[in-house]
C-alpha cells in the first residue's frame, strides 16, 4: 500500500476531514503569501503579529485534537491537558535558551541567564543535550509522554475514572505548576525561560521565520488530524469506543482495557506536548501559568464548544473560542470570562453537539432531499 | 504476576477433589498437569472446578461454600431463588469478583482466581449479561468482529485488518444469529430480543470453551425463545454451556442436569424430574 491510498482511505468516508484539511492547506498557503510576497501597504498584506496570531490558534487546535482524542472516544476527560503542552513547550524553552549562547545579558556560553543570576556554576544534568535540536524535539513528545505513561498506568490500573480522574489531573498540573515556580527546579522559576534568539539557526525576529513557524504549526496540526484518524479508524479506535461505552463487556470480551487508555492516553500527551513546542518560540516566553489548572478547564471548554463527536469539531472550537477570546478580551478584557462561561452553558444546555452540531443539523436535510 | 509466582503456579499441583467427587477417565495421577499458555487441560472431563469458594458484601454471604464442577461439553442449568448467588457465581469465574476463599479452576491448571477479566476471557470463558450489553455506537457487524477471538494486544488492534476467512466467520455467525439484514445498522437500535441474539453472537465469536449464559431469553419471544433454546443445545458437546434461567419452561426444554442454588451454595443437583420432587427444593423454591 502506499503512502498515498493510506491518506485517501484515512479521509474517503471523512466529508468534514477533507474540508477540513482543504481549508487548512489554502490557509497556509494564502497566509503565507500575503504576508511575504505582497508589500507591507496593500489591503491584503497579513502583518507579522496576525500571522503568528494564527500560528498560536493552530497550536491550541492541535491541543484540542489532543484532548478530544481521549476524551471524544474513550470517555476519559482529562483536566490536565495543559500540563503536558507547558511541558513540550519547556523541552522547546530549554532548546532555544542553549541557543542563545553568549548573546546573553551576562555573555556566558554555557549558562542561560537566570543561572548566572542565581549563582550556579554548571548546568544542571537535566538540561544537558538540549543544545541540540534532535535531543530537543525527542523530549518534546518524550517527557510528557513519560509523565502520561507513569501517571496513566497508576490511574488507570486502579480504575480510577470519571470526575475523579479529572479532579487528579487537575491535581497534577496545579502541583507542576507550583514544582516550575521553583527557582531551585532550575527552569527560571516565575520568569520561565524567555529572551530567545534563534531556532535552528534562523533568527525569531525575522518574518520569514515567523512564517516557517506559522507553516510548521499548519503542518503539525493536519499531521496530528491524520495520525488521530488513523487511529480511531483502526480496530484500536473501536476497541476505544467500545470501552467508552461498555467497558466491562469490553473486558469480558477479552481486551486488556487499560493498556487501550493507557497508549491512548500517552500518544495524546505526545501531541500535546508537540503543540507545546510550536507554541513557545511564537510567543516567545514559557512560564509556569501555563501550567495553571484553569488552562485545562479552557481547554475542555473549546472542545466542547466544537462538538464532542468529530475531530475537527475540536479544531473549529479552539479556533473560534480563541479568536472570540482575542477580539473580545481587545475591547472589553474584564468581561471575557464570564462571556466565556456564557459560551459554554449556551452550548451545553442548546448545542449539546456543539458548532459542528448544527453544521450537521444544516447538512443533514440536504442530504436527505439529495437522496430523494 | 511477577515470574516467581508464574513458576510456582506452573508447579502447583493440582487440586484434589474433596469426598463424593469421582473424577471420570483413568488417571489418577494428580500432580502431573502443567499449565500450558493458552491450553485448557480437562483431562479428568471436568472443565470447570468450584470449590469452598466463599464471597461476602459487607457481612452478606453471597456465596457459601459453594462445590460446582461443570464438566466438559455439558448443558448445565442454575436455577435458584433471587439471591441465591448465581450472577455473584458467575462475577466470580470471570474474575469481576474476586472470592474470599476457595479455589476456582479451569480445567486442571488454570487457576481463575488468580487471573484478570481478560485474561480468563483470553482462556475461553464468554459471558453473556443478564442485561443485555452490546457496544450500542458500533454496528452489529463491529461488534461481531470485536469480539472475535483473535490478538487483542494494542499493537495488534492498531495494526491488522480483518482478513477474509475472519469475514466469512462473522459472516457465518451473522446468520446463525439471524441478524444478516442488520449488519451495518447501529446496536443500539436492535430490539431487546435482537440484543440479546447479538450478545449470544459476540459469544460465538469469542470461540469460548465455556459459555457462561444469564437469563438468554429475558425479553424474547415465544419463536425467539425456541430458537434459543436450539441453539444453546445445539452448541452443547464441542463447548460446555452453563446457564442461568428463570424460565422454568425453558430450562425444562433444554437441560439434561441442573443445579439449584440456594443462599449461596448448592441446594440439589440432578435431573429436572429429579430436582423438581426433592423435598428441599419445593420448600424453597418451586414450592411457592
Amino acid at each position: 500500500m502506499t503512502r498515498q491510498s493510506l491518506i485517501m482511505q484515512l479521509i474517503r468516508n471523512d466529508r468534514g476531514g477533507q474540508i477540513f484539511i482543504g481549508l487548512l492547506i489554502a490557509m497556509l498557503l494564502l497566509v503565507s503569501m500575503s504576508n511575504l510576497l505582497l508589500p507591507a501597504d496593500s489591503v491584503l498584506h497579513l502583518s507579522t503579529y496576525a500571522v503568528t496570531l494564527l500560528g498560536k490558534y493552530l497550536c491550541y487546535a492541535l491541543l484540542a485534537i489532543a484532548l478530544y482524542l481521549v476524551w471524544g472516544y474513550c470517555g476519559i476527560l482529562i483536566l490536565g491537558h495543559g500540563a503536558f503542552f507547558a511541558l513540550g513547550g519547556y523541552a522547546m524553552g530549554m532548546y532555544l535558551m542553549r541557543q542563545i549562547g553568549e548573546r546573553g545579558v551576562y555573555g556566558n556560553a554555557e549558562l542561560p541567564d537566570f543561572m548566572v543570576f542565581l549563582n550556579w556554576k554548571e548546568l544542571p544534568w537535566y538540561w544537558f543535550g538540549f543544545e541540540h535540536a534532535w535531543f530537543a524535539a525527542v523530549m518534546i513528545v518524550v517527557v510528557p509522554g513519560i509523565l502520561a505513561f507513569v501517571f496513566g498506568w497508576l490511574a488507570f490500573r486502579s480504575r480510577v475514572t470519571g470526575v475523579y480522574l479529572s479532579i487528579i489531573t487537575q491535581a497534577l498540573t496545579y502541583a507542576l505548576m507550583l514544582a516550575f515556580f521553583r527557582n531551585e527546579m532550575g527552569f527560571g522559576g516565575n520568569n520561565g525561560l524567555t529572551d530567545f534568539k534563534e531556532i535552528l539557526g534562523f533568527s525569531l525576529q525575522a518574518d520569514a521565520t515567523r512564517v516557517g513557524l506559522f507553516v510548521a504549526s499548519g503542518i503539525a496540526l493536519l499531521l496530528g488530524y491524520l495520525l488521530s484518524r488513523y487511529i480511531v479508524s483502526s480496530k484500536f479506535g473501536r476497541v476505544i469506543i467500545a470501552i467508552r461505552d461498555a467497558e466491562s463487556r469490553a473486558r469480558f470480551v477479552g481486551y486488556k482495557v487499560e493498556s487501550y487508555k493507557l497508549w491512548l492516553f500517552v500518544v495524546s500527551a505526545g501531541l500535546a506536548g508537540i503543540a507545546g513546542a510550536l507554541y513557545v518560540p511564537q510567543v516567545g516566553i514559557i512560564n509556569p501559568s501555563e501550567f495553571q489548572p484553569l488552562n485545562s478547564i479552557e481547554l475542555a471548554i473549546w472542545v466542547a464548544v466544537g462538538g464532542r463527536g468529530t475531530l475537527y469539531g475540536a479544531v473549529a472550537g479552539a479556533l473560534v473560542v480563541n479568536f472570540s477570546k482575542t477580539f473580545f478580551t481587545g475591547f472589553i478584557p474584564e468581561a471575557w470570562l464570564y462571556g466565556l462561561g456564557a459560551i459554554f452553558i449556551v452550548v451545553t444546555l442548546f448545542m449539546p453537539k456543539g458548532l459542528v452540531g448544527l453544521w450537521q443539523r444544516r447538512a443533514a436535510p440536504l442530504k436527505a432531499a439529495g437522496a430523494a | 504476576m511477577t515470574l516467581l509466582s508464574k513458576m510456582q503456579s506452573w508447579l502447583r499441583p493440582a487440586q484434589h477433589e474433596p469426598n463424593g467427587f469421582v473424577p471420570a477417565g483413568p488417571a489418577q495421577d494428580f500432580g502431573s498437569h502443567i499449565l500450558r499458555e493458552g491450553e485448557i487441560d480437562a483431562s479428568h472431563n471436568v472443565i470447570l472446578y468450584l470449590e469452598g469458594v466463599n464471597v461476602s458484601f459487607d457481612g452478606f454471604k453471597a456465596l457459601n461454600n459453594l462445590t460446582l464442577y461443570i464438566n466438559d461439553g455439558e448443558l448445565r442449568c442454575i436455577i435458584g431463588p433471587n439471591g441465591a448467588g448465581k450472577t455473584t457465581m458467575m462475577d466470580v469465574i470471570t474474575g469481576k469478583t474476586r472470592p474470599d476463599s476457595g479455589q476456582v479452576y479451569l480445567g486442571q491448571t488454570m487457576d481463575l482466581t488468580s487471573m484478570s477479566e481478560h485474561e480468563i476471557a483470553s482462556a475461553g470463558i464468554g459471558r453473556k449479561f443478564q442485561k443485555p450489553t452490546v457496544f450500542p455506537e458500533h454496528s452489529v457487524f463491529e461488534n461481531l468482529e470485536l469480539a472475535m477471538h483473535t490478538d487483542k494486544r494494542v499493537w495488534a488492534s492498531l495494526t491488522t485488518r480483518l482478513s477474509s476467512e475472519q469475514r466469512d466467520r462473522i459472516d457465518a455467525v451473522l446468520t446463525t444469529i439471524m441478524l444478516g439484514e442488520q449488519r451495518a445498522q447501529r446496536a443500539a437500535r436492535l430490539s431487546h430480543g435482537q440484543k440479546q441474539w447479538l450478545e449470544i453472537g459476540m459469544l460465538l465469536m469469542q470461540d469460548p470453551r465455556i459459555l457462561l449464559v444469564d437469563e438468554p431469553i429475558a425479553g424474547m419471544t415465544h419463536q425467539e425463545t425456541e430458537r434459543t433454546a436450539e441453539l444453546l443445545t445445539s452448541l452443547a458437546g464441542e463447548r460446555s454451556v452453563v446457564v442461568v434461567e428463570h424460565d422454568m419452561e425453558f430450562v425444562r426444554s433444554i437441560a439434561r442436569t441442573v443445579t439449584v442454588l440456594h443462599e449461596g451454595s448448592v441446594l440439589a443437583e440432578g435431573s429436572m424430574d429429579e430436582v423438581q420432587h426433592n423435598p428441599r427444593v419445593i420448600e424453597v423454591y418451586l414450592g411457592e
